[in-house]
């Protein structure tokens, strides 16, 4: 099972939320991906897709400095 | 079966284009299947070198207001329209370019991106895609 990992800091509306549907997509059945970002409609809306498409979220964490962090997996 | 969203672009607005652009990424995001239907003035910009073309719908100043509102939308870190038409692509969208206004408008096919273009149609096509859509929109 892979892990991919992606990084949208500083990007805006819908870029995480496309670009995690892009590496969801390529991800394969059991691998996990990992978004990293900072828009903070993202942080609610990622997990809304994963939920809206079956799949399983892992983790959502806040760290520091606005950055939030959610696993997913396909 | 997964839900839909078949949405007419019929402004050429850039601000119209990126509204349409960004609910279709959002809903093939959110696992949907959603369409694009490029009608009249929403078609000129489906031109080569057309995307990025479109005044502002308001304030537009002749272009004084769009390079404002563009340089505002470059510092907040705002897509293109083009990587959002990539993205709306990867992603299984689909976009369908009004034959009818390709007549009226005098617009031919070698004049349009045919790399990004699913199918030459008209309204029977996008009502047949709407039918079952669970968003559809007008803009």
């Amino acid at each position: 099972m892979a892990e991919i990992k992606i990084d949208c800091s500083g990007e805006t509306c819908p870029v995480p939320l496309v670009e995690t549907r892009k590496a969801l997509r390529k991800a394969k059945e059991g691998d996990i991906v990992e978004v990293i970002g900072t828009h903070p409609s993202s942080k609610k809306e990622i997990p809304m897709a994963v939920k809206a498409m079956g799949l399983e979220l892992l983790e959502v964490r806040e760290e520091k400095g606005g950055v939030w962090k959610i696993r997913i997996r396909r | 079966m997964a839900s839909k969203a078949a949405i007419i672009v019929h402004s050429g607005d850039m601000d119209k284009v990126y509204s349409a652009l960004i609910l279709g990424n959002g809903a093939l995001s959110m696992g949907m299947e959603a369409s694009l239907f490029f009608t009249f003035w929403g078609l000129q910009r489906l031109k080569k070198g057309g995307l990025e073309k479109g005044p502002l719908s308001k304030m537009n100043m002749l272009g004084l207001g769009k390079w404002m509102i563009k340089r505002k939308m470059k510092q907040a870190r705002v897509a293109s329209l083009e990587k959002l038409m990539q993205d709306f692509k990867e992603l299984g969208g689909k976009i369908l370019a009004c034959d009818m206004t390709m007549d009226i408008m005098g617009v031919k096919r070698e004049d349009l991106r045919d790399d990004l273009i699913s199918d030459y149609c008209g309204v029977g096509t996008y009502m047949n895609e709407a039918k079952d859509a669970t968003v559809t929109l007008f803009i």
